[in-house]
């Protein structure tokens, strides 16, 4: 038991007396007070824990939270404005087109979408398609998803469809 | 858990959800819990926290049958952090709990009988200690040989008291003799199917001032849970208090009771408040999967295809525990000779226990597994009469006024030959091209397939079952409305887990009450029961509830309007958000038409009566049927045995779409699940030992494997529905797997009678080769 420090959403937090077994998913969401990412498989699978370090996007349940220290880490709460009931263009696309069921899946999906279309302003069909194949949902089928994220593409960039 | 109301970041209370939104019936609403759920704002379960909570923990049985010579909890007593260990005898009620009947050890004592059976739980104060504790357990078991061959436990000793049969049914419809000049049969297996939702089983249970207990849990039916909680904590039921947590997803699984009992035990036994988060292997291990089948079919017809007999005998796996088994042999046998007509048959349905895991309900309950033998039957019939397969379904299609092999008449809208035809009327895909990318032909991102090694194929499938409990089930829901200054806010236990029926309704009440704003109260047992959300009854029958109770309100509003204004009421009406009267002497907004008071109003619905099966498997047993079909095209690398599903498309039976995005999320979502079934979904048992319990080797379908989707909704009202409106969650899942198989038959000639189809089905197959079970008369 011991202490170490994490910066998450730009804001540097003490966590002391904990485990140093714990995974940074489990000390995100019981720790730090930050549940937005979801535990859906602890083993990477699902992808419902994702989260950003360092710019890349990572699975928090396969990575030991002791490890993080010194990372710039990005959760679904500092990703968004922070206002109460905004949201991004992508959060925003997820709940106009429909591609939200019971959401579980939804702050991961959110994580990776943001981090496609940072790397890739405007990807094709096959590219979101392999962008998102890391973050399983059970309820829609990925049919609305992709909708979602043309949406945003498409407002991004004025309207113009690849 | 999240509140929006007082501030606090987490607390036992639900959620705040209701985002402002707008929509009457009929328009694509968006979900009220559509922002909190994209901003990580939503509690789900897994999502709750209270002040001094311990965490839960579960010690499982690694043996499919045993028996247990000795328990001994003293290492996990002394592990840090542990406040309480219980076993089988720490439990105060009853000792058994079932979703149906109570036939199972709320903690095994004596005899283990499936792998993953309860043994023990452990509060701690860690997550981790709760593991560590559960794991030192020290149990001594006498390992047993398990049963885990279906037709073995038919006639082998029974597993337990109850007895091994959990249902024989057999269905006889008119003349035993009939037979046809041309025959065709076949064996055809179907694989243990998970409901694999992505929120794993979660709870918080929390002591209660007055010796009860409450608990926050996700669930498909909150009364069911609580009266079998209420039983086996030994408490009243009014003292076992169950509310709605945020529901990561269900599909049947959350219908039967998990760690329910366990967290309020452990809650009552510390007085603390214990969470409980199954971990996803144990989310395989503690919730019932779908029945596996064995299921032998001769259909025999006139050589212009005219079904004559059918004839099936169906053998449904239902594992160590009753479940929903017994309801499951019916559906699969009711629905076995698929939507068509059919003068004479003879069914024979058993659901038996074995050493395998339990099984229950599963979105399709029953009507999955014989709709892919039906329709390879179909198939296989069509060719021996030489007729398009398509034409023998359209040929023998059901509709309003046929009866079903029960005898019953279908007295309301079933378009099996429009969705047929709409389906066929869909465009196809593009011919695939060497100029594709690799990673869209077969074997993906693995690059093993070449252009020329493609070859594609499209396959046809229809299916239906029923709609809402059935066999004389007096099922019921109760809603209630209240309506202040405009703003109406709707009670209804009814639980949402994801489907959408918190947006149905507000939409429901906007439009009965003219008003905008409409608030959606968590769901508890504090209301009567809504009935589980399964069989597709939600839309229908808590629909139906909250239209009732909100169309009392308006009735009450209208009534203290026309009193105050002196005009009569049935000059009255509700107008795009104004109380007017015909005559134009009343124009007032709902909002302030009656100033400060309040109108609240409960009702009950029920749907009509349905009765019994007979000794003959015949009578009125069923309230209304919902019919689809599917065409896949598939491109199949049949050196590798590789499938890759291209599209599905797709005409439902919705009766009339209350949301058409809602509708089409659940045609997606449905498509994806029997997409699943089809290539790659199966829980693998060795001895009854489930060999593929995570996400790394239990493969649901990613964003790379989800085929295209085309769908097109046939809007033909259902008398006696609320609004017309039919369940539309099951339907997608039932035929799109048949049609995804048939579609690797066409372009292979591999027989193909068992899914999920494996690589070896098709790459070891004899091209051109059927079924050796196979016989083609004509």
């Amino acid at each position: 038991m011991t202490g170490y420090a994490l910066t998450v959403n730009g804001r540097e937090h003490r966590v002391e007396e904990a485990w140093l077994g714990e995974s940074l998913l489990h000390v995100l969401r019981e720790r730090l007070d930050l549940p937005g990412a979801k535990s859906g498989c602890e083993q990477g699978e699902c992808g419902s824990c994702s989260v950003m370090m360092d710019d890349v996007l990572v699975c928090s349940c396969l990575v030991l939270a002791a490890g993080a220290t010194g990372a710039r880490i990005t959760t679904l709460e500092g990703l968004q404005p922070a206002d109460r009931g905004a949201f991004s263009d992508v959060q925003q696309a997820f709940v106009d087109e429909g591609a939200v069921q019971c959401g579980f899946c939804t702050p991961g999906l959110v994580m990776a979408v943001h981090d496609l279309l940072a790397r890739c302003p405007q990807p094709t069909g096959l590219e979101i398609r392999e962008a998102i194949s890391g973050n399983l949902c059970r309820c829609t089928g990925y049919g609305r998803i992709f909708a979602a994220v043309e949406v945003t593409v498409a407002a991004r960039t004025g309207g113009r469809r690849r | 858990m999240r509140s929006a109301s007082t501030g606090t970041t987490r607390s036992a209370a639900p959620t705040d959800t209701n985002q402002v939104t707008s929509g009457r019936i009929g328009e694509s609403a968006r979900r009220p819990d559509g922002g909190p759920k994209v901003r990580g704002e939503f509690a789900f379960t897994s999502d709750l926290w209270a002040d001094r909570m311990l965490w839960g923990s579960t010690l499982r049985s690694p043996h499919a049958a045993a028996r247990i010579v000795s328990v001994d909890i003293s290492a996990a007593l002394s592990v840090r952090g542990v406040a309480s260990v219980l076993t089988a005898t720490d439990v105060p009620g009853a000792p058994l709990y079932g979703l149906e009947v109570r036939d199972q050890p709320v903690f095994a004592s004596d005899v283990v009988r499936y792998c993953g059976e309860p043994i023990a739980a452990v509060a701690a104060d860690h997550p981790d200690s709760a593991r560590r504790a559960a794991a030192a357990i020290r149990v001594d078991y006498d390992v047993r040989t398990p049963v885990v061959d279906a037709e073995a436990a038919i006639v082998g000793a029974p597993l337990h008291p109850d007895g091994n049969l959990f249902r024989h049914l057999f269905i006889r419809h008119g003349d035993p003799a009939a037979r046809g000049a041309v025959s065709v049969e076949g064996t055809y297996d179907i694989g243990m199917q998970d409901q694999a939702f992505m929120g794993p089983e979660s709870g918080l249970a929390i002591p209660a001032e007055d010796g009860g207990v409450d608990l926050v849990v996700s669930t498909q039916w909150l009364h069911n849970d609580r009266d079998q909680v209420a039983e086996c904590v030994g408490l009243p039921p009014e003292k076992v208090r169950l509310t709605l947590g945020g529901v990561g997803g269900a599909f049947g699984a959350r219908e039967d009771v998990s760690l329910h009992v366990h967290a309020c035990l452990l809650a009552l036994r510390t007085g603390r408040p214990v969470k409980m988060v199954y971990s996803r292997q144990e989310s395989f291990l503690g919730h019932v999967h779908r029945h596996p089948a064995r299921i032998w079919m001769r259909h025999t017809a006139d050589p212009d295809g005219t079904i004559v007999s059918f004839e099936a005998r169906i053998v449904l796996d239902g594992g160590a525990y009753r479940s929903s088994s017994f309801h499951v042999v019916a559906n699969a046998s009711c629905f076995a000779a698929g939507p068509y007509r059919v003068p004479n048959a003879l069914i024979e349905g058993i659901g038996v226990r074995t050493n395998n895991p339990p099984c229950g309900a599963m979105r399709g309950f029953g009507a999955v597994q014989v709709c892919f033998a039906h329709e390879a039957q179909m198939d296989r019939l069509a060719r021996a009469c030489g007729i398009d397969p398509i034409e023998l379904r359209l040929h023998n299609a059901l509709s309003s006024g046929d009866r079903l092999l029960t005898g019953q008449r279908i007295d309301g809208v079933l378009p099996v030959a429009d969705v047929i035809r709409r389906t066929v009327a869909l465009p196809l895909p593009p011919v695939a091209s060497a100029a594709d990318d690799p990673m869209t032909r077969p074997g993906g991102a693995g690059r093993t397939t070449d252009a020329g090694d493609v070859r594609r194929g499209v396959g046809f499938a229809v299916g239906f079952k029923n709609l809402m409990y059935a066999e004389g089930y007096m099922d019921g829901s109760v809603a209630a409305c209240r309506l202040v200054d405009g703003l109406a806010t709707v009670r209804c236990a009814a639980a949402e887990v994801g489907q959408g029926f918190v947006t149905l309704a507000q939409q429901i009440a906007r439009t009965v009450l003219g008003v905008d704003d409409v608030l959606v109260a968590q769901p508890d047992t504090t209301i009567g029961s809504s009935g589980s959300t399964s069989a597709s009854r939600q839309t229908w029958m808590s629909g139906g509830a909250v239209e009732q109770a909100c169309l009392a309100v308006r009735d009450s509003l209208l009534t203290r309007v026309a009193a105050e204004r002196g005009v009569p009421v049935e000059l009255l009406r509700i107008q795009d958000a104004r109380v007017l009267s015909h005559d134009g002497g009343v124009d007032v907004t709902v909002a302030e038409a009656a100033p400060g008071v309040v109108f609240e109003e409960e009702r009950e619905f029920h749907h009509r009566v349905t009765h019994p099966l007979d000794t003959d498997g015949q009578g009125d047993a069923h309230v209304s049927l919902a019919c689809a079909a599917h065409r896949a095209v598939v491109d199949v690398d049949p050196e590798l045995g590789l499938v890759r599903v291209v599209q599905v498309a797709t005409a439902q039976d919705v009766g009339r779409a209350l949301n058409p995005v809602q509708v089409i999320g659940q045609i997606e979502g449905g498509i994806a699940q029997g997409v699943g079934l089809a290539v790659m979904e199966e829980l693998l048992l060795l001895d009854g030992r489930p060999r593929n319990p995570s996400f790394t080797d239990y493969l649901i379908p990613t964003a790379l494997d989800m085929p295209e989707v085309v769908a097109t909704l046939v809007e033909e009202p259902e008398p006696g529905a609320p609004f017309g409106a039919k369940g539309v969650g099951e339907p997608p899942v039932i035929s799109s797997t048949p049609a995804v198989v048939a579609a690797i038959r066409d372009a292979t000639s591999a027989p193909l009678t068992r899914v999920p189809v494996r690589p070896d089905d098709i790459a070891l197959s004899a091209n051109g080769t059927d079924d050796e079970r196979t016989m083609e008369t004509s």
